[in-house]
């Protein structure tokens, strides 16, 4: 029994762990397209961000200046989006492909300039990375029963970006529905025209929420580089950029239900490690690709209208063209 | 946003060309900034590209992956699609030839040909059929679902060539090497039959399908009804509706030949170089359709000179390698980068100033 319990306090653990980034990234996308501006390069952007923040952790040893480093760089590149699809009415499809390739090919290119090594950063160690930490009493209330485990093992022990993103989701859902700025960034995404009619700035609100996108991006490679791992390796936001914005549809662009997505989907893989090579009597061995692919079917039964609806804002996509 | 009619010459080359330059302008800033010369950079990669008949095989060998999955991206931007799914579709294409290669072993190269063409064919459209079935009937963006399935094709890949299809003994996940039949003939044993003598390259037959192909892709969307319906549902839904043509059909007809051109990726890479299927062999050629499609204006003959100079610039790269070393061949996935922003995302940047240019110029005449 206490096995079990063990067992399923350390797969909630494993699910929190993936979770954290898709989180971020999925909310930097949500950000996005809820002003109208589609983003596929939070791939691109979360890369970045672990680029910046592996590098600038190696050169200066402080994880919190890689941190700053990540969301400067991670901020930079949604500029060049915004610039591009704002300013210029470009292809935002186009242009979020254009990040995620280039930045591809950055990361590993300046790795080998700036470091000498093959598409990689030094290893980090100490005050570089954001270690996990027990919070206080995690020892202390071990001793109880169900809920002294359940603090240790799934409350206490991550690394403050795992807590920053938790406090995080509180904050982007009151921003993008008690506040003023979020009123207008949802009505943005639905009709600009009636904002632009109201005398605010189109482009400007598109800018502010590519700009939050930004900010989310870079805190969700920070943690892929100096949390989950010490230093950046070449692709090594493998897919979590494309999986956040499954997440983000899977979640109809409203948060709360984008987080229970992501956990599904953090779930779905920590599983997937779980069952690798085990027998589940009556069944048999479940091959891990077929729990790998779930995320993705997911999406695709979602997207068709099989299952609910997931409708985007309205006028993400498309360039607004003030009327002459 | 061709209606400001710029005269050919500008639409189709100089604004391309401008471009490129800026994209290779930002390119040689990166090399300047790792402490390299660009001019030496460009003089190592244009020679390896050119510098003997066997790299400039490599060159055309590159030519041919990058003309099926430019074609793809553009026959499906035709139609107002975007199919990112490059990538997936050319994995499924790749495991169709496989299919026939290792079902009809023993026989022989010319009968084997068409039916591998047919298993690429066959197996890229099924895997854009769906998205396209999406798109036509429930409104399901071809962007997000493409996504979605090229991850489903690497993971279901990974499950056949890992569990299924691996050779047996080997610890990599690739299938056994094929048997005669399953090879294509390389260009250098064909000039040898004439006498000439080249340094050997995967460079094989494959190349004359890919022209032959983009040929055939012009002849479809200019020259046949289809092709003039697809395109009129791509420039607007809406007119081609009210004049009697029904978009649903259109898509998945441009997603299905969209999927089935990246598909014969698979041939050119599969049947023509490796002779076996290895996981991850589309190595990012998927993605980088869409630099060749808008680098190439979606026309055929313009992604054919697009992945002529995709393939200059990965096979320079990848001996821009061995000539400076500290560079690797991800300087050109940095160019790719930028060929996409400057052809595609920012293409307005430049188009607007040489737009009123030319209106500038149209008024003075008038006067």
């Amino acid at each position: 029994m206490a096995e079990a319990l063990i067992f399923v306090l350390l797969m909630i653990d494993a699910t929190i762990r993936v979770a954290a980034p898709l989180v971020l990234a999925a909310f930097a996308g949500m950000v996005a397209e809820r002003s109208g501006v589609i983003d596929i390069g939070l791939e691109g952007k979360m890369l970045a961000g672990a680029f910046a923040a592996a590098t600038a952790a190696a050169m200066t040893g402080s994880a919190w200046l890689g941190l700053i480093a990540a969301i400067l760089v991670s901020i930079a590149f949604a500029m060049l989006h915004a610039y591009a699809c704002v300013t210029h009415n470009g292809n935002q499809v186009v242009s979020g492909m254009a990040i995620n390739i280039l930045v591809a090919g950055l990361g590993p290119t300046l790795a080998i300039a700036w470091f000498g090594l093959a598409g990689q950063t030094p290893n980090l160690e100490g005050p570089a990375r954001f270690a996990g930490f027990a919070l206080p009493g995690a020892d202390v209330l071990e001793a109880l029963p169900l809920a002294g485990p359940l603090y240790k093992e799934v409350i206490s022990g991550h690394n403050i970006l795992v807590y920053l993103t938790v406090a995080l989701i509180p904050v982007v859902a009151v921003l993008i529905y008690k506040t003023r700025f979020g009123l207008r960034l949802r009505a943005v995404g639905e009709n600009p025209h009636a904002v632009d009619t109201a005398g605010i700035s189109v482009a400007q609100l598109r800018y502010l929420a590519m700009a939050v996108n930004g900010a989310l991006c870079g805190i969700a490679g920070a943690y892929l580089s100096t949390a989950a791992a010490a230093g950046f390796v070449r692709d090594m936001s493998a897919g979590k950029g494309y999986l956040a914005l499954a997440a983000m549809i899977f979640g109809k662009w409203k948060p709360v239900p984008t987080v229970l997505a992501c956990l599904l989907f953090a779930f779905a893989d920590a599983l997937q490690i779980r069952l690798q090579g085990v027998a589940i009597p009556g069944i048999g061995e479940i091959p891990v690709q077929a729990i790998q692919a779930l995320p993705y079917i997911l999406t695709v039964v979602l997207l068709a209208g099989f299952v609910g609806k997931a409708v985007a804002p309205k006028s993400s996509g498309i360039p607004y063209v003030k009327d002459r | 946003m061709k209606d400001e009619a710029l005269p050919a010459w500008v639409e189709y080359f100089a604004i391309p060309g401008i471009n490129l330059l800026m994209a290779l302008i930002i390119a040689g800033l990166v090399v300047v900034f790792m402490g390299e010369s660009p001019w030496v950079a460009l003089g190592a990669l244009l020679g390896g590209a050119f510098g003997s008949l066997e790299q400039f095989g490599y060159t055309l060998f590159y030519t041919t992956s990058f003309i099926f999955t430019g074609l793809a991206v553009a026959v499906a931007f035709h139609c107002g699609l975007f199919n990112i799914g490059g990538e997936g579709q050319a994995m499924m294409g790749g495991l169709g030839v496989t299919l026939v290669c290792l079902g009809y072993d023993g026989t022989s190269w010319p009968l084997l040909f068409p039916l591998a063409v047919m298993g690429a064919i066959a197996f890229g459209a099924l895997w854009s059929f769906l998205p396209g079935y999406l798109q036509a009937t429930r409104g399901s963006h071809t962007v997000i679902t493409t996504i979605m399935f090229n991850f489903l094709a690497a993971i279901l890949l990974n499950y056949l060539l890992v569990e299924v299809l691996i050779a047996p003994g080997q610890q990599s996940p690739q299938t056994i090497r094929f048997d005669e039949a399953g090879h294509l003939p390389f260009a250098h044993d064909l000039l040898r039959g004439f006498g000439l003598e080249t340094g050997r390259s995967p460079l094989n037959i494959t190349f004359l399908l890919a022209l032959a192909v983009a040929g055939l892709v012009w002849l479809f969307l200019w020259r046949t009804r289809w092709g003039y319906e697809m395109r009129a549902v791509g420039q607007s839904e809406p007119a081609a509706r009210y004049g009697g043509i029904s978009p649903g059909p259109m898509i998945v007809m441009a997603m299905v030949i969209s999927g089935a051109l990246a598909g014969l990726m698979g041939v050119n890479e599969v049947m023509g170089s490796q002779h076996r299927l290895v996981l991850g062999f589309t190595a990012g050629f998927g993605f980088a359709g869409i630099a060749v499609a808008l680098m190439g204006r979606n026309h055929p003959f313009g992604v054919v000179l697009a992945a002529l100079l995709f393939g200059v610039l990965y096979q320079g790269g990848s001996e821009l390698a061995f000539e400076i070393p500290t560079f690797t061949s991800d300087v050109v996935v940095v160019i790719q980068g930028l060929v996409i922003l400057f052809c595609g995302a920012l293409e307005n940047i430049f188009r607007k100033p040489i737009v009123r240019i030319f209106e500038i110029r149209r008024l003075l005449r008038e006067l």
